[in-house]
């Protein structure tokens, strides 16, 4: 019900597209005021959402520890450790590397299965981290590509992208393997929602409308390039781009319906994007589990907005009671000064040659 | 805000990076669509199909010209538009009227960063 909800949600926002953009003909609305609200809304959004994710304190280290500490007792010497328990910066940084460009944690994921018996077992489970890989390289893939429409002339690097992503030469124009791969991926995805009970169980609107949202964008996306009916006039396509980005926005006569439901799905993203939990883009960079490094029996953390409170050690105590403290015979760290020394001393000597007795 | 120095310089780089068309523009002639040259028209009327027609489809043609004649062996295409038998070939009937390749493919295609493999086999007239 959830999915079909979203599903609902997105068919509803092409079909806003199609009337307004290819029946009523308002190109100006869907190819450049709401675009621009959507970089807007985007940026502002994002900027914001981190900032306020800033003003939250951490004041101790609360680090995932996925390893032995490093310093903790010389038997532990697995150097991985460094990366999945690190004590350095460097090391902090090696595990957010990893963790942001190879998704380290989700390598981790396991799946618990009910053996006969009954057994319980927990085994490694790859796919998710192997597709939510895929997704997330040829999403970034696609995005850096579409640069081609936005600069002029196409620096080498996105001509190298696109002859890369297109290299098997199959189909005219040629396949970009990316699409292919993503929507491998997002298929992949949406099937765990829907067929897994447990994640079936969790999943909310907000996990399926992103997916079926950018479902739709690749889907139009590749009917314009594929299809015969639905493709689009590529040179008024760049002509509405450039515009936008020089600011001089003009809507160029000549491009098909599905360029403006491509464009108002990706405008849709990029404003619920800031709102959503698609903000891990920024959140991973600040997940406190894992950017911070697991020195608290190194260094001492002091909660900033601590009270000031007046300590009494152990040192005062003693000062204080010393006199009192060796009258009655317990141990003491510093012995006392004006007594002379000998008789503790002997006192101490004599009861240990009671014990050995 | 706690971690300033961190957030603020990765916020930047991250604005810099999502608003990069913007600023990699600055400073550059207003683009215009590339003119192309084409054939007199009062020599040529209209291309083997419509213009719209051409426009979308020219690349699925050629793929398919270069399959029956290369693979298949037939050379002739039946244009409806033109109620005439057109040779299979880039060279001899694209090119015959098309013929410079800067002036005419080249344009869309660099504009839009398109590299066809077309000129791995065939020389340009």
């Amino acid at each position: 019900m959830k999915a079909i909800y979203s599903l609902i949600l997105v068919v509803a926002l092409i079909l806003i597209a199609i009337v307004g953009a290819g029946l009523l003909g308002i190109g100006y609305l869907f190819g450049v005021i709401i675009p621009y609200l959507a970089v807007l809304v985007f940026v502002v959004g994002f900027v914001v959402r981190v900032v306020s994710w800033g003003r939250s304190p951490v004041p101790f280290r609360i680090p995932t520890t996925c390893g032995q500490a490093r310093k903790s007792l010389p038997m532990f010497k697995d150097k991985w450790n460094r990366l999945d328990n690190p004590g350095t910066k460097l090391g902090v940084v090696g595990r957010m590397f990893f963790e942001i460009v190879l998704f380290r944690s989700l390598f981790r994921n396991t799946r618990v299965e009910m053996h006969q018996g009954p057994h319980i077992a927990y085994s490694s489970s790859k796919w998710l981290w192997l597709f939510a890989l895929m997704f997330h390289f040829t999403f970034l893939l696609i995005f850096l590509r579409h640069m081609r429409f936005f600069t002029e002339p196409v620096p080498g690097v996105f001509v190298m992208m696109d002859q890369m992503d297109s290299m098997f030469q199959i189909l005219t124009p040629a396949l970009y393997l990316s699409s292919v791969l993503i929507l491998v991926a997002l298929g992949y995805l949406l099937l765990r929602r829907l067929l897994v009970p447990t994640v079936r169980y969790i999943s909310q609107p907000a996990d399926y409308f992103p997916l079926f949202l950018i479902i739709g964008i690749v889907i139009s996306g590749m009917l314009m390039r594929y299809i015969g009916v639905f493709k689009t006039d590529l040179m008024p396509v760049k002509e509405l781009a450039m515009g936008l980005v020089q600011f001089s926005p003009t809507v160029p006569d000549g491009i098909g319906t599905t360029f403006y439901v491509h464009l108002f799905l990706v405008s849709v993203l990029l404003i619920y994007f800031p709102f959503s939990k698609l903000m891990h883009l920024g959140g991973v960079f600040l997940s406190p589990t894992r950017n911070l490094p697991n020195d608290s029996r190194e260094k001492r953390h002091v909660n900033p907005w601590n009270y000031p409170v007046k300590f009494h050690t152990y040192e005062a105590y003693e000062d204080e009671n010393r006199k009192a403290m060796v009258e009655a015979g317990l141990p003491v760290e510093k012995p006392l000064e004006e007594e002379t020394e000998e008789t503790s001393g002997e006192e101490a000597s004599d009861d240990n040659a009671e014990k050995k007795e | 805000m706690y971690d300033a120095k961190k957030i603020i310089p990765g916020l930047i780089i991250f604005a810099l990076f999502f608003t990069f068309p913007f600023w990699f523009n600055l400073g550059t002639a207003a683009y215009t669509t590339p003119e192309l040259e084409l054939p007199d028209p009062e020599e040529h009327e209209h291309c083997i199909e419509s213009t719209e027609y051409m426009r979308a489809e020219h690349m699925a043609m050629l793929d398919e010209w270069r399959d029956i004649y290369v693979r298949d062996g037939y050379q002739e295409y039946w244009s409806e538009l033109n109620q005439e038998y057109f040779l299979t070939s880039l060279t001899k009937t694209c090119m015959d009227c098309h013929s410079d390749k800067e002036k005419f493919c080249d344009r869309c295609h660099e504009a839009t960063a398109v590299d066809p493999y077309c000129w791995d086999c065939h020389i340009e007239p």
